[in-house]
């Protein structure tokens, strides 16, 4: 009998069947806040489940790898999810078959201010090169910008949360600063939170108006492929 | 949904080989994107097949982050030194990103339309 339980506590202890369920219930409950939070951006799921599951990591004294490798299903999905993306930007192209030219060069415009910004910033305060590298693709969506901070050289855990922290911003602030612009187009408006903050922006901008969102989500489709294109090879020609 | 399971797959499979043979570095995951998109431009009708998998893994893609993002465990370090200069950056080149792309949007589309405006008129005559 104790040699039963003994035997249970090191399949847990090991973690191939603990870390799964306490992921998702991390997760469950950053959704949970979020909804308690009324969708507000500053309470963040992804956010929330990363700090539950680290706090249990190191309460528990888990080593990370051993933590990776019990929840390696979902790296795998997360692939099989980013081809999926193909699906909503698939379903925005009627969008950006109205005006290709100049909505094309507006994100890229804001795309390479926002890196080359980003760099710039973190560069000239002291940054070290992985922090600049994993800064670098902060302003795609999640996806993209973990598998291109892996493909050039930055920390991808790092880089992932500094997506989610530019998503709050964006989401955060855009009604603010576009305003202060004195930019009252809903299809700019849109494009330039999904161009800067993907996702997050995006479900911002649906909540706000449907137009926005529309472009919000146009944005963080053509900006993601646009970096992944074209930040190996400038990192690779530069780097 | 097993169809679509399958697709996802194989085109991230077709992704993961694409980056190895290609000479540009391109993540694997984002070349299986590119690929499903042009099945997509090329077969519409596929989006249906497409979509019961693809949609629920976009509903919970937020889940899929959390194994790779507790790796900031390993980095405390790292940011307990650079935490100011990554929130500077952070902060400053979002809204300066921003504003580029929406006035950028914003004066193209306002010389288009205004361009488009007296051509209707005149069309009309």
């Amino acid at each position: 009998m104790s040699e039963t339980l003994i035997d249970l506590w090191r399949q847990f202890g090991d973690g191939a069947l603990l870390w799964l369920p306490l992921t998702l219930i991390a997760y469950a409950a950053g959704l949970r806040l979020n909804r308690v939070a009324k969708n507000s951006p500053l309470a963040n799921p992804l956010l929330i489940a990363i700090v539950i599951v680290v706090v249990l990591l190191v309460v528990t004294g888990t080593p990370y790898d051993r933590y990776f490798s019990s929840v390696q299903i979902l790296q795998f999905l997360l692939g099989t999810a980013t081809v999926a993306l193909a699906l909503p930007l698939w379903r925005q192209l009627e969008t950006l078959r109205r005006f290709p030219g100049p909505l094309l060069l507006a994100i890229a415009v804001g795309s390479l201010v926002a890196a080359s910004s980003a760099v710039g910033i973190a560069w000239a305060l002291g940054a070290s090169r992985e922090t600049l590298l994993s800064l670098a693709p902060k302003s795609v969506t999640t996806p993209i910008a973990m598998a291109i901070a892996e493909q050039i050289g930055g920390l991808p855990p790092l880089t992932a949360i500094l997506v989610a922290l530019t998503g709050v911003v964006g989401a955060v602030l855009g009604r603010w600063t576009l305003n202060s612009v004195g930019v009252r187009d809903w299809r700019a408006r849109g494009l330039a939170v999904g161009t800067v903050s993907h996702g997050m922006g995006t479900v911002r901008a649906f909540q706000v108006n449907e137009v926005a969102g529309a472009f919000s989500s146009l944005a963080m489709g053509v900006n993601g492929l646009l970096t992944a294109l074209i930040l190996p090879l400038i990192v690779k020609l530069f780097g | 949904m097993l169809e679509s399971f399958i697709l996802l797959l194989l085109f991230q499979l077709l992704g993961f080989v694409l980056a190895q043979v290609l000479p540009m570095p391109l993540p694997g995951p984002v070349l299986g994107l590119l690929l499903m998109f042009l099945l997509l431009l090329a077969r519409p009708r596929l989006a249906a097949t497409v979509a019961p998998a693809g949609d629920v893994l976009l509903k919970y893609l937020g889940l899929l982050f959390v194994p790779v993002s507790a790796g900031v465990m390993l980095y405390f370090d790292l940011l307990r030194a650079e935490w100011l200069p990554i929130l500077v950056a952070l902060f400053v080149s979002t809204l300066l990103g921003m504003v580029a792309t929406a006035l950028t949007l914003d004066r193209l589309l306002k010389r288009i339309e205004a361009r488009r405006q007296p051509e209707t008129e005149t069309g009309h005559e």
